[in-house]
């Protein structure tokens, strides 16, 4: 099944990657949505619907972790799947963003079957 | 309380993260470039003129910079897009700072301790080589020369406790 992901990251090339990655990971995207830090990903999602979101940490403007607190209030997504790709890689990152919400985390560097490994289980709702 | 990294930090006591600035660099370069760094074999004296700089705060402050050609940062952006080498343009920038970004990131999270107490800031890419960079270090930087697709490569961590 076709998906439609939102990827959000400061950098451009990185947006880039992840979408290399997925796709290379086997998963079908329909749609790739973008966005640079979390409040231009909101408001991408007012008025967009997306199955996935891939979610960096450390933004301008609004962070990963305070967007996905607000992601709840968001009524096209508040059941939408997030899973963090940050360089932040300590377990205290980690259980931050899984009580806020996140589904999945994956650290920078990361190689495609990484990204296969963390987002397919989510996508199955087995995460 | 300081942590035993923080006072590690202190203390000034840094050549044995050489390795960890190494393995860090070689790591994101395997996994996002698909590219082996290797060890120069002689000092290359090419002027290196594109460096990327992200700044570390909290229990360690300091910068850590990654330097090369103007040559070999296009080849990071062709490599990480999958693009060819004469079709990347304005990402060239955005591509090393990412990189920049993910080895102190990867470094960070090495050291015992560190990975929570230290925060990145978003990297800045400065172009040309006729400058001077005045750190307020406090300890001699930290240095690692390598080769990426034979093209210098110089990975540096400029320590202020």
């Amino acid at each position: 099944m076709a998906i439609r992901a939102l990827i959000i990251d400061d950098s451009s090339v990185m947006r880039k990657i992840v979408e290399r990655s997925l796709r290379q990971a086997g998963i079908d995207l329909s749609e790739v949505f973008q966005a640079g830090n979390g409040a231009e990903a909101l408001g991408v999602l007012k008025e967009s619907v997306v199955d996935l979101i891939l979610c960096d940490i450390n933004m301008p403007v609004m962070d990963g972790l305070e967007f996905i607190k607000q992601l709840p209030g968001v009524e096209n997504a508040k059941n939408v799947p997030v899973v963090m790709i940050t360089t932040e890689g300590s377990e205290a990152h980690v259980v931050q963003a899984l009580s806020c919400g996140a589904r999945g985390y994956i650290r920078k560097p990361f190689t495609p079957e990484q990204v296969k490994e963390h987002v397919i289980p989510v996508l199955a709702g087995k995460s | 309380m300081k942590s035993a990294s923080a006072m590690m930090a202190a203390s000034g006591n840094h050549e044995n993260w050489i390795p960890l600035i190494d393995t860090a660099a070689r790591e994101v370069f395997e996994l996002m470039l698909s590219s082996q760094l290797t060890l120069p074999t002689d000092s290359q004296e090419k002027p290196l003129d594109v460096t990327a700089m992200v700044g570390l705060a909290g229990q360690l402050c300091g910068v850590l910079s990654v330097r090369c050609t103007g040559k070999a940062a296009a080849m990071m952006a062709s490599k990480m897009l999958g693009m060819d080498l004469d079709k990347v343009g304005p990402e060239i920038s955005d591509a090393l700072g990412e990189v920049c970004n993910m080895i102190a990131g990867n470094f960070k999270n090495k050291v015992s301790g560190l990975s929570e107490g230290c925060m990145l800031s978003p990297p800045t890419v400065v172009t040309g080589s006729d400058y001077s960079l005045h750190s307020m270090s406090d300890s001699p930087g930290l240095e690692v020369r390598l080769l990426f697709e034979g093209m210098p490569l110089n990975i540096s961590l400029q320590i202020h406790s």
